[in-house]
């Protein structure tokens, strides 16, 4: 457990040095929210377009930024020496928390973004939001680094990440848009009981697996 | 002996053929050769026997191909790899033959091609899944590790496939049998009330259902047989070219 916290450590202070994977998806969140600005105008949408708008910046925000952990030590070659220091357990979980805080920071600048941008997005219950959007990071984080992992290994890393994620975390993100659409509606947790249990049960599936199947993919 | 899975198959397929297009469809059926009318439905609750069967053997393919992924990460043996493939390469047929049907049926009873309804849905993910199986593939060019990682992928993406074939079909609202629905005279959401979810089908509509369902499944086996043999022909016959 140390040993992934101190690849945690490794992979975040790395990050705060050189800013590669920061600096662009602030932009990319500000440029794909000014997108979305111009396309809606001043008209106004409904609930559903609010919500499906949010989490396909989430998504895309996601696909562009998270595979740089394992494409990074894959390209620079030092895949070799990590494997040697730690088990692959800790080699996921530590990459796992990277991404999972990385996800956690773009996340909480695009929900702020969208709640100040546009007029028409109001969360009458924050319980159920805010719920949903930790269960959902969660599932992302975890989803998208087992598919770093695959990605690293093919030739074509860039435009491959997205198709493979796409029907993973297909789930996660209707999941996500039918809570935030009730959330603004200002529904109870209740009425939406079963969406949570399947983001909840999702979480836990897909971490699980990813950490049965991580050593098969990283041992070459 | 190695024939008799193709003459089976032959003489099923064509007795799923004559019982499920022939049979007319009346009011008030007197024998066993006339199937009773559904309202709503009329000559097209024909096409079940072919919807059906093309969307069970989809999720079939995929399960097979899963397995065999696994057999090769524990026996790391390459014609494990192979059957899964071929078991793939035959889901994707289905599952375009199961959205075509699917389409065909949706046009002619609930007014258009495409609705979004969560098994609609849930066969669109299926279709992406298998072509992410694929792309994955072709961006792999070492055997070993295409193997290896296109086991792990489709295991992972099985993982989601009871969300959208088990749970969100029947949690959302939608046009299907089993998906909850919004009752027309009070406008609030309700559960199912079709009868083909608890199997009021027919007596006779029954016995050409599932003999339809055994015979594509027979089908898909042989398919999945002879697919795998090519397979195997073609490797053997490169390394023997490698060798010499």
């Amino acid at each position: 457990m140390k040993k992934a916290y101190y690849i945690f450590h490794k992979d975040f202070s790395s990050e705060l040095r050189m800013r590669f994977a920061l600096n662009a998806l602030i932009m990319f969140v500000v440029v794909s929210l000014s997108t979305i600005l111009f396309a809606i105008g001043s008209e106004k949408a409904t609930e559903n377009v609010y919500a499906g708008m949010m989490w396909v910046v989430v998504f895309f925000s996601a696909m562009s930024g998270l595979s740089r952990t394992f494409v990074s030590e894959e390209e620079r070659g030092t895949n070799l020496i990590l494997s040697l220091i730690a088990h692959p357990v800790n080699i996921f979980l530590g990459k796992f928390l990277f991404n999972l805080v990385l996800i956690f920071f773009i996340n909480t600048i695009i929900a702020i973004l969208y709640l100040t941008l546009f007029s028409g997005f109001v969360i009458q219950n924050w319980y159920s939001f805010i719920l949903a959007f930790v269960l959902g990071n969660i599932g992302i984080a975890t989803s998208s680094t087992i598919i770093a992992a695959i990605i690293a290994k093919a030739n074509v890393k860039g435009t491959l990440y997205p198709v493979l994620a796409f029907p993973i975390l297909l789930p996660v993100i209707l999941m996500l848009i039918e809570i935030t659409k009730s959330a603004m509606v200002g529904e109870s947790i209740s009425e939406v009981q079963s969406e949570f249990f399947v983001l909840l049960s999702y979480d836990v599936v897909m971490l699980t697996a990813s950490l049965m199947v991580f050593d098969i993919i990283w041992k070459d | 002996m190695k024939s008799i899975l193709r003459i089976t198959v032959f003489v099923l397929i064509t007795l799923v053929l004559i019982l499920s297009i022939v049979p007319p469809i009346v009011e008030t059926p007197k024998n066993f050769f006339e199937f009773p009318l559904i309202p709503g439905l009329e000559d097209k609750a024909k096409i079940i026997f072919f919807h059906v069967p093309t969307a069970w053997l989809t999720v079939i393919a995929y399960l097979i191909a899963m397995l065999y992924g696994i057999r090769f990460l524990k026996t790391k043996d390459i014609y494990n790899d192979m059957k899964s493939v071929s078991s793939a390469a035959l889901g994707i047929v289905f599952c375009f033959l199961a959205t075509l049907t699917g389409s065909v049926w949706a046009k002619f009873t609930w007014g258009s091609f495409w609705h979004w309804d969560p098994r609609e849905t849930s066969i669109f993910i299926l279709l992406l899944i298998y072509g992410a199986y694929f792309a994955l593939r072709s961006a792999l060019d070492n055997e070993e590790k295409r193997a290896r990682l296109s086991a792990i992928y489709s295991i992972l993406a099985f993982l989601t496939t009871p969300f959208f074939i088990f749970i969100m079909p029947r949690l959302m609202i939608g046009l299907h049998p089993g998906a909850l629905e919004i009752d027309p005279t009070t406008g609030q959401v309700k559960a199912s009330s079709n009868p083909v979810i608890k199997f009021e089908m027919a007596e006779n509509m029954r016995v050409v259902f599932f003999l339809s369902l055994t015979a594509f499944t027979l089908l898909f086996f042989w398919l999945w047989n002879l697919s795998y043999r090519v397979l195997r022909l073609k490797y053997k016959l490169q390394t023997e070219m490698q060798e010499s």
